[in-house]
């Protein structure tokens, strides 16, 4: 069961990392957004140092649902998931491993380079290092979230927008509470425990019911 | 009615009818569209396994 | 066990359609009789509000569409379990029917917000803790009815859906808390508090008789919405017979000039 797990998550990030892979470009995105929202709201620093860690997890919400279509579209296109669906081990285990592999490629490079996104928004170090934490403890939630959408549009071929307007309501909780914790630094009203903690069950949360949601709307649709 | 707000009740109610008045219309007229189109479907002699037989046992 | 069989015949969609004919009439009947009384008391019977004078009546509702938009939610998600456990054909019917009603009376629940707010308010949107939840739900219904459409066979976009159906009662709960923490959280100065700790008896009668009568009204529209559904159901695998035939004859037909 290990094994298969591991394999899974390294042929994924094998995947992710080679030509036609979507690797880098959830981190390229998320540059993109962070570059292009002072262009609309003004180069002032005290406002987007303000709004700063709201922002980055903003752009971290959708730079995940960017990449988050291909999941299991990619597997139902070239017969992979017949493999997935008709293997030993525990369907649950495989999609858990395939939502690993996506926040291996997706969620953690984005809350590594979230305080060098930090420098262009004038985020105060603390405010960096709140922000990668969160992300770090969030990031997850979000995989596994959208992992249930992509599991569902996974074999209706234009998933993109749809998968979107699907999880996009149940990543509320995530984004409330990555947001207060991460600008607990620069606000100051609360302290950074209480919703960061709250964020961490969240994400534990949806790690178990993303996995089991996913495998279920796999089996049903495939 | 001689409330200042009286517009905002209107209105509130009118929108409130519209949207369950088109609920109400939506069923009735689906219903008929799918009655007419088992009836078309029947007449032209297309039938469900079930029905065939008790027409014919 | 007479009373498990006569439950199944009822399951039966045939069965279904003959009860539902005769069922409608009554519930339509039943429910225009509690509108309109209801209707009489909030507007003639109800005093107006010491505070919010005759905008208080938006209330009598503003709290039936609340209260439906979650009831029909509720409904979905049982019918979702009956199409994920029993796979029961009249289970994706009765959470097919459910949603745009569902997403109907949330919507009007938004909207009557809304023109209570402007008056109460000063504002037509306030992101209070109550609206916004609504507004979350009404989204989450906008989402199903999406995948209902983008799914064209009927039994996979039924399952489909309940997976994300029930996904969403569970995160409901956790959508409520986060909203109402982050709302506290933002709290401005002065928040006019909507409904007061207790209401008087003479708000509360029309308000439940209104309730009531909804309710009533959203039953019979989605039983109304399950017959429907159960004739196109018909109609489409009737359509997809006829198909096949053609397609068989024209087959036979081809052989034969050869």
């Amino acid at each position: 069961m290990t094994r298969a797990f591991l394999a899974l998550v390294l042929r994924d990030l094998r995947l992710a990392a080679r030509v036609g892979g979507s690797g880098a470009m959830g981190l390229v995105f998320f540059l993109m957004l962070v570059a292009v929202v002072p262009f609309a709201l003004g180069p002032d620093l005290n406002l987007l140092a303000r709004i700063g860690p709201a922002l980055l997890w903003f752009s971290a919400v959708l730079a995940t649902l960017i990449g988050l279509d291909r999941l299991f579209q990619t597997d139902v296109e070239d017969g992979a998931i017949d493999l997935i669906l008709s293997s030993d081990t525990p369907l649950e285990v495989l999609v858990a491993a395939k939502g690993v592999a996506h926040w291996l490629t997706t969620g953690l490079p984005l809350a590594l380079c979230a305080p060098l996104f930090g420098l262009l928004l004038a985020l105060t170090p603390g405010a960096m290092l709140s922000v990668a934490a969160t992300l770090v403890v969030g990031t997850p939630a979000l995989t596994f979230i959208g992992a249930v959408g992509a599991a569902l549009t996974a074999s209706l071929g234009r998933g993109g927008l749809l998968l979107a307007i699907l999880v996009m309501p149940l990543m509320v909780p995530t984004l409330i509470f990555g947001v207060s914790a991460a600008s607990a630094a620069t606000a100051g009203t609360i302290a950074f425990l209480t919703p960061f903690l709250i964020l961490a069950a969240l994400s534990l949360v949806a790690i178990v019911i993303g996995t089991f949601a996913a495998a279920a709307a796999l089996r049903q649709s495939a | 009615m001689s409330d200042p707000h009286a517009g905002f009740i209107i209105a509130s109610y009118a929108f409130t009818a519209l949207v369950i008045g088109g609920l109400v219309l939506r069923a009735i007229i689906d219903h008929r569209a799918q009655r007419r189109a088992l009836k078309q479907l029947e007449a032209r002699g297309v039938r469900r396994r079930s029905a065939r037989q008790e027409a014919a046992p | 066990m007479p009373r498990l069989s006569s439950l199944w015949n009822l399951a039966n969609p045939t069965r279904f359609l003959g009860l539902a004919d005769r069922l409608l009439p009554w519930l339509a009947a039943l429910a225009s009789a509690l509108l309109g009384v209801g209707l009489y008391l909030s507007f003639f019977v109800a005093p107006p509000d010491y505070q919010q004078g005759e905008t208080v009546r938006i209330m009598f509702i503003h709290v039936p569409a609340a209260w439906l938009g979650l009831f029909m939610y509720v409904m979905m998600s049982a019918s979702a379990l009956g199409t994920l456990v029993w796979r029961h054909p009249l289970a994706d019917v009765a959470q097919k029917a459910a949603a745009p009603i569902g997403a109907a009376f949330t919507f009007v629940c938004l909207v009557t917000g809304s023109l209570w707010g402007k008056p109460m308010w000063g504002t037509w949107w306030v992101w209070d803790a109550r609206l916004t939840s609504v507004l979350v739900l009404f989204l989450m219904y906008l989402g199903i009815m999406a995948l209902w459409r983008a799914v064209d066979d009927p039994g996979r976009a039924a399952r489909a859906v309940a997976v994300l159906t029930l996904v969403g009662v569970v995160n409901i709960p956790i959508i409520k808390f986060s909203v109402d923490w982050w709302s506290t959280l933002h709290q401005p100065a002065a928040v006019f508090r909507i409904d007061g700790p207790t209401i008087h008896p003479s708000m509360l009668w029309p308000l439940l008789v209104m309730a009531l009568g909804c309710t009533v009204l959203a039953i019979a529209l989605h039983v109304a919405g399950m017959r429907n559904e159960i004739l196109r159901r018909r109609v489409r695998s009737l359509r997809l017979m006829e198909a096949e035939r053609l397609d068989a004859g024209a087959e036979t037909a081809a052989g034969a000039a050869r």
